[in-house]
């Protein structure tokens, strides 16, 4: 058995060219074979890479789908994000583990099953979803989730769950999931036809120079949420020296309550690939990678096979188009579980076999990207975008949208409306126009791209989705009136705590400290001064921590400080002198209890 | 009482390590002694408060009810309260058995730890030993604070620095040099 284990790795090593760069490829192959990496399995990782287990290790336990520990032979992982939450969550859960006869994190003890939880996967709009292995489930109920185990306890076979398959190509061969693609609104750059190769035989027409030209006359910014000039990054990268170039794809689409980008690689992903290689061309880079978040591994076998077909096509590959010297082909990159690798310069890191750790800025990925070398990374909207700006050209892409944001943008949209799904909608929407359009009754609370952006309220209805005024990577959260801020914001600072790469203090430790505080106000225990003091902490926490991520953790927090009036969480003060947040009688109970006496001082 | 400005003391759980750093800026504290009268403090040993203070300077968080009283106290008697040092302003050493349940701390120092002689097997429980706090606080969540000296202890300069600006009446600027610990 030992033999077996190391035997095994050394050949999926192999398969990868002992190469230390797919270390995340050989990782998730072994964890596929053996259902973790064992400490053993490490140490042949490393002889054979020439690296060190230390450094294998830092991998492995980083990524959420990797694990030393063995799991079980099917792993359900319920998604625990707060859309869920209000579609059932709890419930689910629970029947979910009476069934099986185990807790959240546990696994049956003949090591068959094990459940867990996750955060969004993708799903919002058919909340409550699982993954069960790489199979997407949705619309989960307790009934549901019961039956689920029964059948996986009798086949332990994921694939069988799925007895009805979604719309599109959600229903193509290799697909075959239950997800929906829910497109409640058709725009002309996404949704509109797309003629494999059109785009891509203007683009070499043109000289790579008039390429990014018609990008940067487009004004095309892109749709990861930073909304960065896409032509300009284009020109860096080109005008950067190195010998060679690398365009990434982020399909790593991991804030909270977006999926859009889940949509266009089921339905626009001949779109998506074409404009990787337009950027290719216009860059000079030979080699795009498609950084595919786990949670979509689903999709990976038809990806894959749209890439083998452009290949036939002479789409991708060598000679593209029958053009002497034209080179370009894509590989794709499978994450595991780690929603810190849509920041640009950690799915960097991911892509070169590492931890997902962002490095340090500048120098920025234009400049020393993946291996060192220029490096642009775009979000998978943006360069669907690219192939139509091709086709139909920069004007009539910046003729739509408002003044200083252009095109259309596809929105995500979730949470207490009728009609969840997404939306290609032209740039200058208003947030009322979002909450008719969803038929979203009550409408008290709004997370405009997620928790990472804003959260507003009713006041600011008459806002604009465009980059001046309501920025989005896409992701709309709609609540109703019922629903507690603080609790939306301390829901998300759990999720920020748990997905914090740990790097820097304020991020680590101010996280923590932020969720305390808020949640003592939730708790009724507050005091005015806490406010203060969180939006201080809020501030600190922003200004101080080194990535995106802790950057934006404090948002929602800080949105509900400025929606609303939080006086309800105050209670009175109880004794002069002391602060009321301060409960002396709920302090001493222990120990009264202990003692059998009571406190002098209460 | 005089009309010099008074100052007041306490160790709370504190280690009495801050208190040694009071007494640290040596030659100083004959001007000290010109400068104020000291209030309630170990260093006269007064158990209660005699006049109204200008500053409390508080050593340590709160471990127990009796803390908390004497915080109160500190609170109600002082115009500017410090918190000294990283127990008060953190809970420090002593918050260390904050993710531990009471119980299980006061058997593992009274019952369980290797070289405890306790033949009858009891944990203390005299009426005149203080009810323990579920956790430690720092001082801040008991009382409001107006000044955070960190350190462990802060050292003898920040100390002096902080106290001479306070009693001319001048802005309290922290001196980079003492406040930086790496
Ligand atoms: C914590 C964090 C997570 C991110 N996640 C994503 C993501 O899932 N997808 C994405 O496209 N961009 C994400 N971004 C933005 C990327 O860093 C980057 O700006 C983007 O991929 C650039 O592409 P674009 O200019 O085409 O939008 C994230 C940023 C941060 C700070
Ligand atoms: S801000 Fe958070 S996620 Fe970003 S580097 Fe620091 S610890 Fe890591
Ligand atoms: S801060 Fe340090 S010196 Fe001061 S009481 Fe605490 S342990 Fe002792
Ligand atoms: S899939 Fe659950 S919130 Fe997105």
């Amino acid at each position: 058995m030992k033999q077996g284990t190391a035997q095994v790795t050394a050949e999926i090593c192999k398969k990868f060219g002992n190469d230390r760069t797919r270390l995340m490829d050989i990782a998730i192959a072994v964890q596929d074979r053996f259902g973790c990496v064992s400490h053993e399995a490490m140490e042949e990782i490393a002889r054979q890479v020439r690296s060190h287990r230390v450094e294998v290790e830092s991998l492995v336990s980083f990524y959420a789908f990797l694990s030393v520990k063995p799991q079980g032979k099917v792993v359900i992982r319920l998604c625990s994000d707060i859309v869920d939450w209000m579609k059932g969550y709890k419930d689910v859960a629970e029947a979910m583990a009476r069934e099986l006869g185990i807790t959240m994190g546990e696994t049956t003890p003949d090591g068959a099953i094990t459940l867990t939880h996750t955060p969004c996967i993708g799903m919002s709009d058919q909340a409550p979803a699982a993954l069960v292995n790489s199979v997407v489930v949705t619309h989960l109920t307790p009934e549901r989730g019961r039956q689920l185990v029964r059948d996986l306890r009798r086949h332990l076979d994921p694939q069988q769950l799925v007895t009805m398959v979604g719309d599109g190509n959600n229903e193509h061969p290799l697909v075959r999931a239950m997800v929906r693609n829910n497109i409640r609104m058709r725009g002309p750059v996404h949704f509109a036809d797309f003629e494999p190769g059109s785009a891509l035989r203007k683009a070499v027409e043109m000289t790579p120079a008039d390429v990014i030209r018609t990008i940067k006359d487009s004004r095309l910014r892109g749709r990861g949420g930073a909304g960065f000039p896409a032509g300009l990054k284009w020109e860096m990268a080109a005008n950067a020296p190195g010998e060679k170039r690398y365009v990434l794809c982020n399909a790593d689409e991991g804030e909270p309550g977006t999926f859009k980008d889940r949509v266009l690689l089921t339905e626009c992903a001949d779109q998506l690939m074409e404009g990787m290689t337009i950027a290719g061309y216009a860059v000079g880079s030979d080699t795009g990678i498609i950084y595919l978040r786990g949670e979509y591994r689903y999709l990976l076998p038809y990806l894959q096979s749209v890439v083998e077909g452009r290949r036939r096509q002479g789409y991708l590959g060598r000679d593209i188009l029958g053009r002497k010297g034209l080179h370009f082909d894509i590989r794709i990159q499978l994450g595991a579980g780690a929603y810190i690798c849509g920041e640009e310069t950690a799915l960097i890191s991911s892509c070169e076999g590492l931890r997902g750790d962002p490095k340090n800025r500048p120098p920025f990925p234009p400049q020393e990207g993946y291996l060192g070398c220029p490096t642009i990374v775009n979000n998978v909207e943006t360069l669907c975008c690219v192939s139509r700006i091709l086709l139909e050209g920069s004007d009539w892409f910046a003729s739509m949208g408002s003044s200083r944001t252009t095109g259309t943008k596809v929105l995500s949209i979730s949470g207490d409306c009728r009609k969840p799904g997404v939306y290609e909608v032209p740039f200058g929407i208003t947030a009322r126009e979002l909450i008719e359009m969803t038929e979203a009754e009550n409408a008290g609370t709004m997370l405009i791209g997620g928790p990472c952006r804003q959260m507003i309220g009713p006041d600011r209805l008459e806002g604009r989705i465009c980059y001046d005024d309501l920025a989005t990577g896409g992701a709309i959260i709609i609540f109703n009136r019922a629903r507690n801020r603080l609790e939306i914001a301390e829901h998300y600072l759990d999720f920020f705590i748990e997905e914090s790469c740990g790097y820097c203090t304020p991020c680590r430790v101010g996280l923590t400290l932020l969720k305390n505080q808020v949640h003592k106000v939730i708790d009724g225990a507050g005091e005015p001064a806490d406010l203060v003091e969180m939006r201080d902490l809020s501030n600190f926490i922003i200004n101080t921590s080194r990535c995106g991520l802790g950057q934006a953790a404090p948002n929602p927090v800080l949105g509900a400080l400025e929606i609303g009036d939080l006086s309800s969480g105050f209670v009175a003060e109880r004794k002069p002198g002391l602060l009321p947040g301060f409960d002396l009688s709920k302090a001493v109970i222990d120990a009264e209890l202990r003692v059998g006496r009571q406190s002098k001082y209460v | 009482m005089g009309s010099k400005p008074r100052i007041a003391t306490v160790s709370l759980a504190g280690c009495f390590g801050c208190h040694m750093s009071v007494l640290d800026i040596d030659e100083r504290i004959l001007t000290l002694a010109e400068l104020v009268e000291f209030d309630r403090s170990p260093i006269n040993d007064y158990k209660e408060f005699q006049d109204r203070c200008a500053v409390g300077i508080v050593e340590g968080g709160c471990c127990n009810e009796e803390n908390v009283e004497v915080l109160e106290q500190f609170r109600k008697h002082c115009d500017v309260l410090i918190s000294l040092g990283d127990c008060a302003i953190n809970g420090g050493i002593p918050a260390m058995r904050n993710n531990i349940p009471l119980r299980e701390c006061l058997e593992e120092a009274y019952l369980k730890s290797p070289g405890v002689y306790n033949p009858l097997n009891v944990i203390p429980n005299d009426k005149e030993i203080p009810l323990l706090l579920n956790r430690v606080y720092p001082c801040h969540e008991v009382v409001k604070i107006d000044l955070f000296i960190p350190g462990c202890p802060p050292p003898a300069d920040a100390i002096w620095a902080h106290l001479v600006s306070l009693l001319s009446g001048k802005p309290v600027e922290p001196d980079y040099k003492n406040l930086k610990y790496d």
